[in-house]
């Protein structure tokens, strides 16, 4: 592990540098550049096929980009991509709960594949943490949208990966279903670990995060805490809100400027 | 290859919990060979001249290759399953063996096929199935059916790989059972008028048929076993190789 290429290279636990991705002609990503600092919560917002998982599935080393490059935790994501595995985890976009399984199956499951002793432990802790200890033996097919998102959720903290990635973690949830997914994040802040969240919700991303990148057109537009967005307005606009300006506000100012610009 | 058996081993009893938990897959696998296999019997054996060899001896090699063309449609089924959600996906980001997953569906495959030709061949026994085959040539059937079950495991994987939706990730199962029944599993290919008749002759499932036919019957085995063999290695190797090519399309 003391080998000068394993230890880590930079200090901020997600950096890419000018990545793009084309799907033949279709360019999706055209030049992104992030950092995102140890400990954060890093919002991505952007609207659908906004290349927003396609961005998630290169930093997890599931898709190579096209061009640019990426780091993650210290690691490479193209040369060092077994590292990158070991402090990662990615609750993707559509659910990895194994619906035959139980609960406490599920979480075992993942425990077995990180080689951790008392799998058994582990799975009935968390399901405890998330709320989910009365569901541990019913298979997860039956849980609610919510109940599923958290133990999905969960299964990725198994084994404490450096950085998790969270591919829209609340959409299609309920109201009340998202504010469990939201506490279940905000437990993630005080255990200071990374968190690079995607979200259509202007509101999530205002809730949640330290920081929030908009990604738009294929380039990250703006990005900045919430009160720096809040400085991107044009003065002139507002003047003109009552009240404090939204995130949505800034959202929409940003990206229809660019919109008419073209 | 610590990591690869502890890994594929861990994956495998998932899987193999999804068939403990649906028997029917076993079960509905098993449930349409037996109906053939008591159709051919009870309806039309009568009708062809098979000799001294009781139908069912005749044609149980046939009908176990149609076991295992209906079983693989759930192996392209689970595996389609677990890559149209999250679940390969977030495999894929853990650092376990990257070949773990694929072998334990292929596993698994091998375990629920070998289970639902176990059931055939039990009530093929029932219904007068006679070998007097020694342990050597049970041991080549078995060897055969094996070979022609891993086979089609990965005709199964590159199906369930390269489908948009179980409807397709399935479908490709039922030209597999059907080819059986243009071969010499059934009637004797001579019997058949001239292009079919080419056709049947020169198929894959001939060469298995007969080979597995004259192990049971204790009749010598003529090259149709080196065809037979060459057969299942070929479709092995081709359907690997796709499988393969496809997987890496998916993270390129
Ligand atoms: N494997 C692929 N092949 C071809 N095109 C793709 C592929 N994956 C994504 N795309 C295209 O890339 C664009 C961005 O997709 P992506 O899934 O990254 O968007 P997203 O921001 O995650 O959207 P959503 O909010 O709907 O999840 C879309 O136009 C999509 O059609
Ligand atoms: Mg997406």
């Amino acid at each position: 592990m003391s080998s000068p290429e394993t230890t880590p290279r930079k200090q901020a636990a997600i950096i890419a540098t000018s990545i793009t991705k084309s799907f033949g002609e279709h360019l999706v990503l055209r030049g992104v550049d992030l950092e995102v600092a140890p400990g954060s919560i890093h919002a991505l917002l952007g609207a659908n096929g906004a290349g927003k998982t396609t961005l998630i599935k290169i930093l997890t080393t599931l898709i190579k980009p096209t061009g640019g490059s990426a780091s993650v935790a210290g690691y490479d994501v193209a040369a060092q991509a077994q590292r990158v595995r070991e402090s990662i985890s990615l609750t993707g976009q559509f659910s990895a709960v194994d619906g035959i399984l139980t609960g406490q199956e599920n979480l075992e499951l993942i425990a077995r594949l990180r080689h951790l002793s008392h799998p058994q432990q582990i799975a009935r802790d968390l399901l405890e943490r998330f709320s989910l200890a009365d569901a541990a033996g019913r298979r997860t097919a039956q849980y609610s949208g919510g109940m599923a998102r958290r133990l999905d959720i969960a299964m990725s903290l198994i084994g404490n990966p450096k950085v998790v990635f969270l591919d829209e973690p609340t959409t299609g949830l309920d109201p009340s279903a998202r504010l469990e997914v939201w506490d279940a994040v905000t437990q993630l802040r005080e255990r200071g670990t990374t968190v690079l969240l995607t979200t259509q919700y202007l509101d999530e991303a205002e809730k949640l995060a330290d920081r929030i990148s908009i990604l738009h057109e294929g380039t990250i537009q703006a990005e900045g805490t919430l009160g720096e967005l809040e400085h991107l307005l044009p003065p002139k606009k507002v003047e003109y809100v009552e009240k404090k300006p939204t995130l949505e506000d800034i959202f929409l100012a940003l990206t229809e400027g660019k919109k008419s610009s073209k | 290859m610590k990591r690869f058996l502890s890994d594929t081993g861990v994956l495998f009893t998932r899987l193999m919990r999804h068939i403990v938990r649906s028997p029917d897959t076993i079960i509905t696998t098993a449930a349409m060979p037996i109906a053939i296999m008591l159709l051919f019997v009870y309806v039309f054996g009568g009708a062809t001249n098979t000799g001294s060899v009781p139908y069912v001896t005749y044609t149980l090699p046939g009908i176990l290759l149609i076991t295992v063309a209906s079983g693989i449609a759930y192996t392209a089924m689970r595996l389609f399953e677990d890559m149209s959600g999250g679940i390969f996906e977030r495999f894929q980001t853990m650092p376990i063996s990257r070949t773990a997953f694929m072998w334990s569906h292929v596993l698994t495959s091998i375990v629920a096929n070998v289970v639902s030709l176990i059931l055939v061949i039990g009530l093929a026994l029932v219904i007068g199935f006679r070998t007097g085959a020694s342990a050597g040539r049970w041991l080549a059937v078995i060897g055969i059916m094996l070979l022609f079950t891993l086979a089609l495991t990965w005709v199964a994987v590159v199906a369930g790989l390269a489908a948009k939706s179980v409807d397709g990730a399935t479908a490709f199962s039922y030209p597999l059972i059907f080819l059986p029944f243009i071969s010499s599993a059934f009637v004797p290919t001579a019997t058949m008028p001239g292009p079919v008749r080419w056709f049947a002759q020169y198929q894959p499932v001939t060469s298995i048929v007969n080979t597995l036919r004259n192990l049971f019957l204790g009749t010598p085995v003529s090259g149709d076993i080196w065809t037979a063999l060459g057969w299942c290695v070929a479709i092995l190797v081709v359907f690997a190789i796709i499988a393969r090519l496809l997987i890496h399309r998916r993270t390129a």
